[in-house]
């Protein structure tokens, strides 16, 4: 930590007032790391001469919790009263480390620099306190926002002690003392979240809320087709809209896509309606391009194609072409999972200006350095001159990571000459999303004498999110096999992945728990699907799949395995805490004590992702052909879990999340067209319709703590198919479950 | 039986007919408006944008997530499929105009249950929740599903909807 001096106010911005004890770590960004996947995160804080605590919450807000918890983090370390914390917004800047709130990064990479940035402080504020009453450092407490001295019965607010605390050394990391854990007065028990009140009358500012002064508010029509080139149009009836100004065209973005804009024609108007009246009313022809072949039951064809052949293999243990030619029992199962949209409540949507060569937005963004980079790309200026304040996102799930709209509002500026707000209707939302990767797996296995598989082979194929950044690039890289597919948790002596290329014809990109989503569909059903072929128990069955207890490294065995970013030491594919899952949802949820069939059951699965395991017991009922879930028991090994409440929050949330995935998510495209458009036709579940009760199960850990955002996600799917299997007798290998017809 | 949320009020196909310029006179939140302009823009729009009364969110412009719910004459309603025209002369109450300090038992349930993950949906929610109190002060978890139905959580809070809904209701009896 550097000491920073109270007159340099630019180095924190508008956030602090002159006076105020300032910490601050600028260390490297993300982008400036090693290769070895180390990086060192910054933290803010600072003390108000008044006592007021400020810390900066320099991840984005889209309903985690985010906001409040880091910051909790932090206030617990320093002993500060939570009712006199406040908590600021950082804008995207470098000087704050990575700002990217994606991957379920935000708690494991920040939990332990937050917690120094506390202690730091609290370490100077006692120093403070001991210097001024000349007593020893080691007598002076910090305690509730103030320090105190008990034998002499002294005490001294933080406010108080702020100057002086400011002339202290910084001490060094070995030299402060991190609280332990029956001393945390926050971690562990939570806090009220930041915005609630905020939330629940209507106060908090989201992007479509954003506005500037003098702005003007575009609606923009863009080519259908992915790489569609506009060719003419006509915009005499739109003018005529009242309200409307002008029109302006957008370039259209050059290959590879990346976050660039997709290129259009903009109508401007006074307000958001007049926009969008005005687009309706624009007549424009395009050039659909190459992309105009995808069609999706013909693509669906192409990838089992390519999945019916020998792939790429990107893990192999044992040799299972020996152990299938023996013959014996095999089964084989094709596996589906169509392209998803994100489909967050509040579309994308940012207010920028363009003046004097720099920019000022405000946008519902993920990631604001991206905004930063995109923009100045985007409008020819230079990073460092694009100021992105982050608004509250209305949901994200990754789409919000990608900040073509925060372009287009730049670009748009830039043209009209004044602020301008861009909203995107619930229309663009769903047809130029980035999707979740369309995916077909291919599952073998033969089944030795005691019905456990002696040979294993999967096989995934889908367009890869590396397209988004190479246009030619059609395989899965290390990031999507790490999810789900090379590190199979189970004890096969043969075992083999394989990865095949597929070609994409939309823009693909990271949703929610991104390919385990589809990775663990394959692997969870198909377990499934062994156990009622050896007449086994499935929980039975799945826990003698995982095997002994035992930590994996897929490593050897293929390609590179990236662990999201962290060593297997520190977070290990531990099949110990794997089983713990299992048997704790299974055991919650009633499991086994009441026959299956009938139109009840229960299904199990169990997934590993953002190093956090994560099993999940659903009982479905299907009646008439109509699916009802009264129940979901979900058990989650996350390591130390900083905000229980918000972990409970996230995994009711995968449930419904992965419900939606399960039973309708689905975007199809003819002659390259999203044939969706809005909830109708891209159905998310409703309250009647998602499950009536999630209870989370937190197994209790003082392991380093892992991802709690995405791991929900990915073992609802199989576990809702598992359970309608149980229930009907059918096996759904397909989804949406809604295109299936049940008994 | 029907859903609630398919009765609640709003009108549709009304886009087509632009252009016009009427007078319109309204009551939102108490207070007296006077609107000249397109009398088919939604409410919703007027009063985002003109108002400034941001509470009110869009979230698919064709009334089937809920995302705009405001009360038109004390009914639930979606403001995005609901016409200047359609409005006129009535008394319309945003998630603003709730409660004078965001205290309405609806909204100290919805905060006691920790509700809001993005929040997002949630004024809507709360409006549309507070129109089913004052239709069905007791109403069962299967009520609660019906009425809710229409307003969708992509966060998937619905499980402390239906919690914070039933405190309410045991608070107001």
């Amino acid at each position: 930590m550097t000491r920073v001096e109270l007159s340099r106010r630019s180095f924190l911005g508008h956030v602090f007032s002159a006076g105020a004890l300032v910490l601050g770590t600028p260390l490297a960004p993300r982008e400036a790391q090693g290769a070895d996947g180390k990086w060192q995160p910054s933290v803010y804080l600072g003390i108000e001469p008044d006592g007021t605590v400020i810390l900066v919450a320099h991840r984005s807000e889209m309903g985690t919790g985010i906001r409040t918890v880091l910051p909790m983090v932090a206030a617990d370390e320093l002993e500060a009263d939570w009712k006199r914390v406040r908590i600021e917004q950082a804008i995207g800047d470098v000087k704050y480390g990575d700002q990217s709130t994606d991957g379920s990064y935000s708690i494991r990479e920040f939990y332990q620099p937050f917690r120094e940035a506390g202690a730091t402080a609290r370490s100077m504020l006692e120093h403070a306190a001991a210097a001024k009453w000349g007593a020893p450092p080691a007598e002076c407490r910090a305690r509730n926002h103030r320090v105190v001295h008990e034998k002499s019965g002294r005490s001294l607010g933080f406010g108080e002690l702020v100057s002086l605390a400011a002339q202290q050394p910084v001490p060094g990391k070995d030299a402060i003392r991190l609280k332990s854990a029956d001393e945390f007065r926050y971690i562990g028990k939570g806090v009220p979240m930041t915005d609630l009140d905020d939330l629940c009358s209507g106060r908090g500012q989201f992007g479509i809320d954003a506005k500037m002064p003098g702005m003007v508010y575009a609606s923009i029509e863009r080519s259908p087709v992915l790489g569609g080139k506009l060719r003419s149009y006509d915009d005499s009836e739109a003018r005529k809209v009242a309200g409307v100004r002008q029109t302006v065209t957008i370039d259209p973005f050059k290959p590879p896509h990346e976050f660039q804009a997709l290129g259009g024609v903009a109508v401007i108007a006074d307000n958001t309606w007049a926009a969008m009246q005005g687009r309706r009313k624009l007549k424009v022809e395009w050039d659909p391009g190459e992309h105009a072949i995808y069609e999706s039951e013909a693509y669906k064809r192409s990838l089992f194609e390519t999945a019916h052949k020998p792939q790429k293999v990107v893990r192999n243990i044992g040799d299972v072409d020996a152990e299938f030619a023996k013959g014996g029992k095999i089964l084989e199962a094709d596996y589906y999972v169509p392209l998803l949209a994100h489909a967050s409540m509040e579309p994308p949507a940012a207010v920028a200006e363009f003046k004097n060569g720099k920019v000022i937005t405000w946008a519902n963004t993920q990631n604001p350095q991206a905004v930063q980079q995109t923009v100045a790309n985007a409008v020819g200026i230079d990073k460092n001159d694009v100021t992105c304040h982050v608004t509250l996102l209305g949901g994200a799930f990754g789409r919000k990571s990608k900040p073509d709209y925060v372009a287009e509002a730049a670009i748009l500026s830039k043209k009209v000459g004044k602020p301008v707000k861009v909203t995107w209707s619930r229309e663009e939302d769903i047809r130029f999303d980035y999707y979740h990767a369309v995916a077909a797996m291919y599952m073998k296995a033969a089944l030795g004498r005691n019905g456990r598989p002696v040979a294993w082979l999967q096989r995934s194929v889908f367009p890869p999110i590396g397209s988004t950044f190479n246009a030619s690039e059609t395989y899965g890289d290390a990031g999507e096999m790490t999810m789900g597919w090379v590190d199979t948790p189970f004890d096969v002596a043969n075992l083999r992945a394989e990865n095949g290329p597929a070609q994409h014809h939309v823009r693909i990109g990271w949703l929610r728990s991104v390919a385990n989503i589809y990775h663990a569909f394959a692997v969870q059903s198909f377990a499934d699907e062994l156990a009622h072929a050896a007449g086994a128990d499935p929980v039975e069955y799945l826990l003698g799949l995982i095997g002994a207890p035992r930590k994996i490294d897929p490593q050897p065995q293929g390609i590179k395995y990236e662990n999201y970013g962290r060593s297997l030491g520190d977070y290990p594919i531990d099949t110990a805490r794997l089983r713990r899952v299992v048997e704790l949802a299974a055991e919650r949820s009633g499991w086994g004590k009441k026959k299956p069939g009938a139109g009840h059951g229960l299904g199990i699965a169990v997934h590993r992702s953002f190093l956090t395991f994560v099993a999940v017991v659903v009982e479905v009922e299907v009646d008439k052909g109509q699916i009802r879930i009264p129940r979901v028991d979900m058990a989650l090994d996350a390591g130390r879990v900083v905000h229980p409440d918000r972990v409970k929050a996230q995994l009711e949330g995968a449930a419904v999340f992965g419900t939606s995935i399960a039973r309708f998510g689905e975007i199809t495209a003819t002659d390259g067209r999203i044939k969706q458009s809005n909830y109708g036709d891209y159905p998310v579940a409703r309250i009647h319709e998602a499950p009536y009760e999630t209870r989370v199960h937190i197994v209790e850990s003082d392991a380093l703590p892992a991802g709690v955002g995405e791991p929900g996600v990915p073992p609802m799917a199989p576990a809702i198919t598992n359970a309608i299997f149980a229930a009907t007798g059918q096996r759904i290998r397909e989804l949406p479950v809604k295109n299936h017809k049940l008994a | 039986m029907v859903p609630m949320w398919t009765l609640v009020r709003g009108q549709r196909g009304a886009h087509a007919a632009t252009g016009g310029t009427d007078m319109v006179q309204l009551t939102v939140n108490g207070k007296t408006e006077q609107y000249e302009g397109d009398p088919q823009m939604p409410l919703l729009w007027y009063l985002r944008d003109l108002l400034d009364l941001t509470g009110t969110k869009y979230g698919c412009g064709m009334g089937i997530c809920g995302a705009c719910t405001v009360h038109i004459n004390g009914a639930a309603t979606r403001s995005c499929v609901t016409t200047l025209s359609d409005a006129a002369g009535k008394r319309i109450t945003t998630i603003e105009g709730l409660a004078a300090n965001a205290d309405h038992p609806v909204q100290n349930a919805w905060k006691a249950v920790s509700v809001p993950q993005c929040g997002y949906c949630q004024s809507g929610q709360i409006m549309q929740a507070v129109a089913l109190l004052r239709e069905k002060p007791k109403p069962t978890d299967h009520e609660i599903d019906e009425a809710m139905q229409g307003n969708i959580c992509r966060c998937g809070t619905y499980q402390r909807i239906r919690q914070a809904i039933q405190m309410a209701a045991r608070v107001k009896a």
